[in-house]
């Protein structure tokens, strides 16, 4: 295993969430009844023809943008020609030699704490196809008795991100993945759900021996539906054509079938079966041609992004495995840089985000009632002592169902600690006299008796003494 | 006798802004002409009555608030059969789409309808627009009106008779190689081709996109400028439509041809044009001459390759445009069993196809294929560059060029069917301009020693619309032709 090298491209299918379809003004939603959100030109009806969708573009120029590719000052459509029912023109509009975004780059961050630079080959604008339902009593594909197609997928816009064959472990192509998800999705381009199809990933993956700069064989695998599915799809791949290579065998260059349950790939087709996409210059769509400074304005809008994001957060001293749980999600991000602007040390509250609010966002599957004050707030009770970390637990607890603020909150559970030396000394003082044969055990070496001190001491206070604070005047007084 | 259904467009708008006719009258001239004769045409693959009726009617209601209407309104109108009609079949005269009925309509019949045009029918064509001779429909020929055994020229042959013979007052068709300037010349009426992208294409059912061009077949030039005046304009639905709003083209009609530059296509006059096209030809364009204008020999070098690109750009395109009618969404399926979805397809297309149309898509097939693209794709569109810069050069010194229209009057039914190169010669003189974009007109010019109508050619450049029409009207206020087809005696 150790003498082979893996190489492995991605190529990614983006739907953008855009309001309307690429090349008409159908709805774009997920899950809407079949065949609702159609129209002449979405069915390829006779006679009707295609408008791009001036906000895709720009979606796709963010995204070009965002992985630093150049953005083409002439680019042209192209279709895509082959035949297959839930294709209503049968060819697809799609790009070939003159996409929107050429070249490019994201970095990912490894496990091992390295940083890995994958190139982008293009980024490019298409439409997406309808979807195919095969019926049979059997529900297997090839005794199929009926096939039914809903276009509402047909013509939704399509961006399709390839990479550079620069990553050489499955590990890196799935943290390549979620980078490019979690980019995406800060850019608020496309829904990016795997599991509904709106982000798609198909993988290049060949081997080699070390230090060969030639490719080997290449094999496309389809058909994964989650980081995980493309993982353990190239996991397997590898070894296969490790297996095959070194049992003195022939890789053939092929389509291969990812199959989720019985954890291998399968041939679909051999590159001697692939179609030959007759591609020709779109002529009813004019060559895109944006301006320096149409480009520049959306570049303006970028914002930070995860990468950028996460490094700003380590240097505010949040530790990296905190980090990489808090950027995961969208919320917690709002939640850490709203508290962080009320001027919450960023540390503890990312730890406070990342843990009780998580499990309380967990256990009711809502984001609550909670809002970045209350998270500035808690870290802030916590750190003067005016709250135990109990305290504080509670009252954040009270606050994420009744988005009250933390200050009543608590007032009306009486959260608030004494740390008042004069008040607690008193106790202490009464504690001491009233149990004269604990603190004779203590001062004969028994350390542990003033856990019941501070105990008694707590019951005078009504349970709202600071423990430490209570703990340091028993221990002044008892060495005294 | 001169009925009300063989007058102008202009001359009926006139008579019903002054109340003398109605729309209902205008109409049922041009209905009884066509019951007439349209077994002996057969210009029509559908006609509409009781819609037209209705129409004409509410039109006369809203005519007699006095309200002002449109040049268009209440004239009797035919739409080539390839103009998607909202509710009304539309074939492309192919069995693929036999009982397609559009959900929607065409740009193009939309602004018309909207301006009052009355919708009369559906006209006969070359299946999907591909033809010179209108044989290519798989509902039969037109028969030509000056003679029947004759062909009305094509693709847009259908509109031309039915223009020609009073069936309509004036028609749309579709000019993609030569399509509707060809069979106006072999019918006797007015062709217009105006500059790619004036004219929205949306729900123009596509043959090759990027010369596909709606046109109009009229009785005169006035016609053709008022109906280029309800068609023109940007369209939003089409992404080739040129920015701009409606012009009046009826504008400066009659300013005359005094001054202008007008070549004379050196390379249209040589071997394969008939002798009586060319003394047509050449009489009238004496008599341009003497109304003033400047003639001397213009010359498009590159002009004998351009049918040779034509037949890759268009079928290439067609190949492309054609693929969607398969039986899965709309129109025609073959019956039967069928072992999967790919091969209903292709049982579909066997069957639904004429052998022409199955010509050009497999022309089309092989020219973008891998490995052949750059030869014969590829090729063609540097040869297209340059036809257009031949005509960029020669517009330098000219303001518009002249040419027949087509090499040959109407030639009879079946001569050409088995030769598809004689066929494709017909339009050699037409393609350049869809090549390049670029308008032209076809104008009757006089007849030949048989009777037969010629018509002669004016190219301008882009956008010049006004001059083209101009000239065009001088030439037939001069000429004063009476063109009356013998199937009306």
């Amino acid at each position: 295993m150790a003498s082979w090298e893996t190489v492995i491209g991605l190529e990614c299918h983006v739907e953008l969430n855009t309001q309307t379809k690429m090349f008409c003004g159908c709805r774009n939603v997920f899950g809407a009844e079949p065949n609702t959100n159609t129209c002449p030109v979405c069915m390829g009806h006779p006679g009707s023809l295609p408008v791009p969708n001036a906000e895709a573009i720009r979606r796709i120029v963010k995204i070009g943008l965002a992985l630093d590719s150049a953005i083409a000052p002439h680019s042209l459509f192209h279709r895509k020609n082959y035949f297959y029912p839930d294709m209503p023109k049968n060819y697809q509009i799609s790009q070939y030699d003159l996409p929107i975004c050429v070249g490019g780059h994201l970095d990912i961050d490894l496990a091992d704490g390295s940083t890995k630079r994958v190139g982008i080959t293009r980024v490019h604008m298409e439409e997406d196809t309808g979807k195919t339902t095969h019926g049979s009593e059997s529900g297997r594909i090839h005794e199929a008795e009926y096939a039914l197609i809903d276009y509402n997928r047909a013509g939704v816009p399509l961006v399709e991100c390839v990479s550079e064959p620069d990553m050489r472990t499955a590990e890196e192509a799935a943290a390549y993945l979620r980078e490019l998800r979690a980019t995406l999705e800060v850019l608020d381009v496309s829904d990016v759900k795997m599991e509904e199809g709106s982000l798609r990933c198909d993988a290049n993956i060949s081997v080699r021996p070390p230090g060969s700069e030639v490719l080997g064989t290449k094999v496309e695998i389809k058909n994964m539906n989650s980081i995980r599915s493309l993982e353990r799809a190239l996991l397997y791949e590898a070894q296969r054509q490790i297996q095959t290579m070194e049992a003195g065998e022939r890789l053939v260059q092929e389509t291969r079938h990812w199959d989720e349950g019985s954890g291998m790939t399968t041939s679909m087709r051999s590159k001697e079966e692939a179609f030959d996409y007759r591609y020709f210059p779109e002529p009813d769509i004019p060559p895109l041609e944006p301006s320096d400074g149409w480009v520049e304005e959306i570049r303006a809008t970028l914002p930070e992004l995860p990468r950028a994001r996460r490094l700003r957060y380590e240097a505010l001293g949040v530790r990296s495995e905190v980090v990489r749980v808090l950027v995961a999600d969208r919320t917690s991000v709002m939640l850490f840089e709203g508290a962080v602007a009320a001027g919450a040390d960023p540390a503890p509250a990312a730890t406070w985000i990342t843990q009780d609010v998580a499990a309380l966002r967990n256990e009711t599957g809502s984001d609550g009632a909670l809002t970045a004050r209350h998270v500035a707030d808690i870290v802030r009770l916590v750190a003067d002592g005016t709250v135990s970390g109990a305290g504080a637990k509670q009252a954040l607890a009270d606050a994420f169902s009744s988005g009250a603020g933390i200050p009543e909150i608590v007032e009306r559970l009486k959260l608030r600690q004494v740390s008042d030396t004069d008040t607690l000394g008193t106790f202490a003082d009464e504690v001491i006299d009233e149990h004269p044969d604990v603190v004779e055990k203590f001062r004969g070496g028994k350390d542990g008796v003033i856990g019941f001190l501070v105990g008694q001491l707590m019951q005078k206070a009504g349970g709202a003494a600071n423990p430490k604070v209570a703990q340091e005047l028993l221990r002044e007084r008892l060495r005294g | 006798m001169t009925e009300l259904c063989d007058l102008t467009g202009a001359e009926l708008s006139a008579k019903l802004a002054s109340g003398a006719v109605s729309a209902v009258e205008v109409l049922e001239s041009s209905l009884g002409r066509a019951d007439a004769i349209d077994d002996r045409v057969g210009a029509f693959l559908t006609r509409t009555p009781e819609l037209a009726l209705e129409r004409a009617e509410e039109l006369d209601v809203y005519r007699a608030t006095g309200a002002p209407l449109s040049p268009v309104a209440g004239i009797p109108t035919a739409l080539k059969d390839v103009f998607t009609t909202n509710g009304v079949r539309t074939t492309c005269a192919s069995l693929i789409l036999e009982n397609y009925v559009p959900p929607y309509d065409s740009t193009a019949w939309a602004r018309l309808s909207g301006d009052g045009a009355v919708l009369v029918g559906k006209t006969n064509c070359d299946e999907f627009a591909m033809g010179s001779s209108n044989e290519n429909s798989a509902f039969g020929p037109v028969h030509n009106p000056w003679d029947p055994t004759r062909v009305p020229g094509g693709s847009s042959g259908g509109s031309a008779a039915a223009v020609t013979a009073g069936e309509a007052v004036w028609a749309l068709g579709t000019d993609t190689g030569g399509s509707v300037r060809q069979p106006a010349s072999l019918c006797g009426v007015v062709g217009l081709k105006p500059t790619y992208g004036l004219i929205s294409r949306y729900g123009l059912i596509a043959f090759a996109s990027s010369l596909d061009t709606v046109g109009t077949l009229t009785r005169s030039v006035r016609d053709a400028a008022t109906l280029l005046s309800t068609l023109g304009g940007k369209d939003p639905r089409d992404a080739t439509s040129l920015d701009g709003d409606r012009l009046d083209y009826t504008a400066g009609l009659d300013d005359g041809v005094s001054g202008l530059r007008i070549g004379v296509v050196a390379e249209a006059s040589g071997e394969g044009v008939e002798p009586g096209v060319r003394a047509a030809v050449g009489a009238a364009v004496d008599r341009l001459a003497a109304l003033g204008a400047d003639i001397a020999e213009a010359h498009l070098p590159h002009a004998e390759y351009a049918l040779s690109a034509y037949y890759l750009i268009a079928p290439s395109e067609c190949s492309s445009n054609l693929a969607r009618y398969d039986g899965v969404r709309y129109g025609f399926r073959a019956g039967g069993a069928h072992a999967d979805s790919i091969a209903m397809m292709s049982e579909t297309r066997g069957q639904g196809f004429g052998a022409e149309v199955k010509r050009r898509v497999m022309l089309g097939t092989y020219a973008l294929s891998a490995g052949y693209y750059e030869a014969y794709y590829g090729q063609a569109q540097k040869v297209r560059t340059l036809i257009i810069r031949d005509y960029e050069t020669a517009f330098e010194g000219f303001d518009m060029l002249v040419s027949p229209t087509s090499p040959t009057t109407a030639f009879p039914i079946g001569a050409k069917v088995d030769d598809p190169m004689a066929m494709y010669l017909n339009d050699i003189f037409t393609i350049p301009a869809n090549l390049s974009g670029m308008p032209a007109i076809s104008v009757p010019c006089g007849t030949d020693a048989q009777g037969l109508p010629v018509g002669l050619q004016l190219t301008a450049p882009v956008l010049g619309e006004r001059t083209l029409l101009r000239a065009a009207s001088a030439l037939e206020a001069d000429l004063g032709l009476d063109l009356r087809p013998p199937v009306l005696a």
